[in-house]
């Protein structure tokens, strides 16, 4: 009896899904609203969940979204460098963080209370909405056209010659930036500390 | 003919970026704050991304003038790694010191 109500979740889904497939849109209509529900629900998800695991997994599925998105606006090169930073490199970090810093007892947090929650509605709400009904609300944004660099959809070639041209000063800073965080976080997450005398002692 | 335009994916980044805030003001872990940030850092990094696909001027722009919304985005990735990087380390350090994650019982500067 339990598992009537799944099954008829399961056939309510199916449904919905192959009258989306049928719908009569562009494809990529279609594929941009997949990606897009899969953007809102698992960022949703993130957010809601007071599990901390289920959080950071579901995170992940945020960030494939977003690096569809990428994707289907033409920006290939982001979209796959979103794949390895952020699905390869940020969100293994995370799951380090989140093993590391709390007992597998307690990783689900308590229930925020009101006086965090309403705050949080509010501002989320008002912001969400200011900045949808700016979104729809300049004209020229509405009716903008698709513009495609003339060297054609591969955008890698042309961001290659970005970074060793127009860009090279801010290549090189981010990579000075990186190193300076490599180094940094690797001083700040060292276990033994030494006092500088110490340190003078060892010398 | 598709009918979706920049302002769709405007929406997309609006709602990631009420639902990054919202992580931001409600949750109190400290790992739970920074991936609210993630959500927002996307957010802001998909906006560029379209406004460089759209032409909003109306008049024919340069490949490279076309692809600053792009530039943009790839170093907001880079920088974001960075602060991934940092902010787990302190976060890292804060346990040990105090034994919790929780940012409203870390309140004081020493001990």
């Amino acid at each position: 009896m339990k598992l009537f109500p799944k099954v008829l979740g399961i056939l309510v889904v199916l449904a919905a899904v192959g009258g989306f497939i049928a719908m009569d849109i562009p494809l990529y209509d279609k594929i941009f609203y997949i990606f897009a529900a899969i953007c809102v629900g698992s960022g949703a998800f993130v957010v809601f969940s007071r599990n901390i695991a289920y959080s950071a997994f579901s995170l992940l599925f945020a960030f494939f979204g977003v690096a569809g998105i990428y994707v289907l606006l033409g920006a290939d090169f982001v979209g796959v460098s979103q794949l390895l930073i952020y699905v390869g490199g940020i969100l293994v970090l995370f799951l380090f963080g989140m093993m590391l810093t709390s007992n597998i007892d307690k990783l689900r947090e308590e229930r925020p209370t009101m006086g965090r929650l309403l705050p949080g509605v509010i501002v989320a709400s008002a912001i969400c909405a200011l900045l949808i009904s700016v979104a729809w609300g300049v004209p020229a944004w509405r009716k903008a056209a698709v513009q495609v660099p003339t060297k054609g959809t591969n955008t890698t070639s042309l961001i290659g010659n970005l970074l060793m041209g127009d860009y090279a000063l801010l290549f090189v800073a981010s990579s000075i930036a990186i190193l300076v965080a490599l180094v940094g976080a690797a001083m700040i997450a060292r276990s033994d500390r030494l006092s500088p005398e110490d340190a003078a002692e060892r010398m | 003919m598709t009918h979706i335009g920049l302002p769709h994916f405007l929406t997309i980044s609006a709602i990631l970026f009420a639902l990054g805030i919202f992580g931001i003001v409600t949750k109190r872990n400290a790992v739970m704050l920074l991936m609210g940030i993630e959500l927002v850092l996307n957010a802001a990094n998909i906006n560029f991304v379209a406004f460089s696909r759209y032409n909003v001027l109306g008049v024919p722009l340069s490949d490279s003038r076309m692809m600053v919304g792009q530039m943009a985005s790839i170093f907001v990735i880079v920088l974001a790694a960075c602060e991934a990087a940092v902010a787990l380390a302190i976060v890292l350090n804060i346990y040990k010191r105090f034994n919790t994650i929780n940012v409203d019982e870390v309140d004081n500067l020493r001990d």
